[in-house]
């Protein structure tokens, strides 16, 4: 593992309290790294600092000294060095710590500005909560519930703004609700690089709009809506559809490339509503694709795999073709690891050979990366392929038409978008282990309906070879089995080494077996993974270029 | 947009005066409004890639200044003071009179296409209230004959013109 460097430290006073901080950092982190909470709209620590929210403001002091000697002047009651308050209050998120800085964040003068600032704010806010699809997880609402009034001195007449705005595809604006803190320009602006955001007019008419004719539609603009303090931005897919404070949270994985950005499932009694995006300091920030944010329809999704026959019949029918020799296994790059190890153990068990599908695309530079496949990574660490996978499977092909080849086991993958005709599959026998329906489970002898990566748990290793964890968010669909539990009684019913199929069994075997493994468990993993000894694979000329936190191996590595 | 040559000298030359490009958007809307008479769309986008700008970076500078139009005007710009020395003495009075004059609107093009009259805060001439500036041309004590004077002037030039 590569360890971040140790930040230089600072020693500050927060309400009298001496703590080390790291240098530099704000004094809304610093705080927060005590446990105190300095609420803020426009600050957010992957953005640039705006400062037009001024709700973070603090009372802030330095030490006296001398003007002319230097020397640091002393208060005779306290024994204590002088302390210099300045008079009015500062911004927390515009002001970083330096030695010896003193802060205040709970005077009165501090909670007086707070009060201020939300009576400002909430003057023209429409009462929209009860319809508000942020309430529950709206900013305003909770500083509201700490430093509101209560009840309003506001007797004029409240702005009227454009209340339904669709400012692309997948979000709606309600100009009424948006306190400009400007969060959503910024992120267009540095993440994004789509800047067509911007505020028009000035003063209480001050309108957050798209340039006209242009549209917010980039593959990041459902960030906009995650980090929008209020419910101005809302999401289309989510909008109306269900009060967050019924939905429980799973950690999981975006499986759309080998970025492997962390995310939360959002889901209520057995159905996902939602997809945001995780921090992962390491991996995606704080940031997800739009892309794959609609990865959760694929649950209920018509082209799903139905099981048919009990599992028992499907296993043995299937053990049955497969010990009957001239095996193939076309294994999956979607695969968890965990699957990854046991396909890998059933083609070694039949003396098979074993590879996975490539997937490429255009990598966007930012959170989906050029290898379409969650987990190429897994496959290389599990052994299931020793070299870089092809998009199509011409050996395998090849095999077929010389009559080398009797059966394939092919998990999730459809092998005719990998290259095979029709007539090619109608030549063998097909065991599919897979959650949707495609030409080759159609083909197929023998045919298991698997689960979604939100039925299940396990884990991928993204491009960094950082292996990081996903858990079920919903059951899966009645009759269809794990995947890792299918693969695991195969091997099994073909003759290999029983292992017990749950993760804590698993992952004995697999850090008894594979070396850049050993010592970790599941059950251990941190939430934001952890990096492999990657320098095995450090030949290989893996497709990703650039992408956030992510730098492809230098020139020669990959040439 | 056709601006005139030496509205595109000046504008390359204003550039010129600060350290980052952005720094022209308020003197570029200026010149070319001082040019063809107000900011149209394509001013903005025309500017936003002169400055190695997005266009929403300009539009919001537009909509920022209430002095930047959207919309072009008459030939002459009458802005009559509307702030308090003024409206004491009868600004109101002197606005309606060019309005009525002219038989247009306030903020409108009038229909021979001769002036726009506006509201306009203290033109800091107080003293000779009610003070009337069109264009740049500063008129001090206009009442209602003197407003109806000006207006008999302009049309008279209007004639000339043909
Ligand atoms: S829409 Fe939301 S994120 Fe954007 S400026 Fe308004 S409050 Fe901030
Ligand atoms: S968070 Fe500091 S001013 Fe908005
Ligand atoms: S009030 Fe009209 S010029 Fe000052």
């Amino acid at each position: 593992m590569i360890q971040p460097a140790k930040p230089e430290l600072v020693t500050v006073n927060i309400d009298g309290q001496e703590v080390e901080v790291p240098k530099g950092i704000n004094v809304i982190e610093a705080a927060r790294m005590v446990g105190v909470d300095v609420p803020h709209y426009c600050y957010h620590p992957k953005l640039t600092i705006a400062g037009n929210c001024r709700m973070c403001l603090i009372e802030l002091g330095m030490p006296a000294v001398d003007r002319a000697t230097r020397e640091p002047i002393m208060d005779e009651a306290t024994g204590k060095q002088k302390i210099n308050w300045i008079p009015r209050p500062q911004i927390g998120c515009g002001t970083n710590v330096s030695p010896g800085m003193h802060i205040k964040t709970q005077s009165d003068m501090v909670k007086e500005c707070r009060e201020g600032v939300m009576e400002f704010l909430l003057i023209n806010h429409p009462l929209d909560c009860p319809i508000c699809d942020q309430a529950g997880e709206c900013k305003l609402q909770e500083q509201a519930t700490g430093y509101g009034r209560g009840y309003s001195r506001f007797i004029e007449q409240k702005n009227v703004k454009p209340k339904r705005t669709q400012l692309g595809p997948r979000v709606v604006l309600d100009d009424e609700r948006c306190v400009l803190c400007s969060r959503c320009i910024r992120f267009s602006q540095e993440v994004a690089k789509d800047d067509v955001l911007g505020f028009v007019d000035r003063g209480s008419y001050s309108t957050l709009t798209c340039y006209p004719g242009k549209e917010l539609a980039n593959n990041y603009s459902l960030n906009t809506v995650d980090i929008c303090p209020v419910g101005a931005l809302t999401s289309t897919d989510f909008r109306f559809k269900m009060r967050v404070w019924f939905l429980k949270q799973t950690n999981s994985i975006d499986t759309e490339s080998s970025v492997g950005a962390n995310t939360v499932v959002w889901s209520r009694e057995g159905v996902i509503y939602r997809i945001t995006p995780r921090q992962n300091d390491e991996v995606n920030d704080t940031w997800m694709a739009d892309s794959g944010r609609i990865l959760y329809k694929q649950v209920q999704s018509d082209d799903r795999l139905l099981p048919a026959g009990s599992l028992a019949d499907n296993l043995a029918a299937a053990s049955a073709l497969l010990k009957d020799g001239g095996v193939a296994v076309v294994g999956s790059g979607r695969s968890s690891v965990e699957e990854q190890f046991f396909t890998a153990r059933i083609a070694k068990q039949l003396e098979a050979k074993s590879c996975i599908v490539a997937r490429h695309g255009e990598g966007d530079g930012i959170l989906v990366s050029a290898d379409r496949n969650p987990n190429t990574r897994g496959a290389l660490v599990t052994g299931l392929i020793t070299g870089l996978p092809a998009t199509e499977l011409t050996e395998l092909a090849a095999d077929i038409d010389a009559g080398a080849v009797k059966t394939v086991l092919v998990v999730g993958e459809d092998l005719t978008a990998a290259g095979l005709s029709a007539d090619q599959l109608a030549k063998v026998n097909i065991v599919y282990l897979g959650f949707h329906a495609n030409a080759t489970s159609a083909a197929a002898k023998v045919s298991i309906a698997g689960l979604t990566v939100f039925e299940k748990s396990g884990t991928y290793i993204n491009q960094q070879f950082r292996l990081q964890k996903f858990a079920s968010a919903v059951p899966g669909l009645a009759g269809a089995t794990d995947d890792r539990v299918v693969l695991a009684q195969l091997l099994a019913a073909v003759g290999g080494e029983t292992t017990g199929s749950d993760l804590a069994s698993v992952w004995s075997a697999l850090s008894r077996e594979i070396s850049v493994l050993d010592g970790l468990a599941y059950a251990q993993l941190p939430d934001t993974g952890l990096l492999l000894d990657s320098t095995a694979w450090s030949g290989l000329a893996f497709p990703e270029g650039e992408t956030l936190h992510y730098q492809p191996a230098t020139a020669e590595a990959t040439a | 947009m056709n601006l005139q040559p030496e509205t595109l000298a000046r504008i390359d030359e204003v550039i010129t005066h600060y350290p980052e490009k952005r720094s022209g958007t308020l003197p570029l809307l200026h010149l070319i409004q001082e040019d063809i008479g107000h900011i149209p769309e394509e001013a903005i986008e025309w500017i936003a890639e002169k400055l190695e700008l997005e266009p929403i970076n300009v539009y919001e500078v537009v909509t920022f200044y209430p002095m930047f139009r959207r919309k072009p005007i008459g030939r002459r710009h009458i802005k009559v003071c509307r702030t308090l020395s003024c409206a004491l003495v009868g600004a109101y009075k002197t606005c309606s009179k060019f309005q009525q004059e002219f038989d247009t609107k306030l903020g409108k093009v009038s229909p021979d296409g001769e002036v726009t009259v506006e509201f306009v805060e203290c033109l800091a001439s107080c003293g000779t209230a009610p003070v009337v500036l069109i264009d740049e041309e500063l008129h001090e004590n206009v009442d209602e004959a003197k407003a109806k004077e000006i207006s008999d002037h302009i049309k008279a030039e209007a004639a000339q013109r043909g």
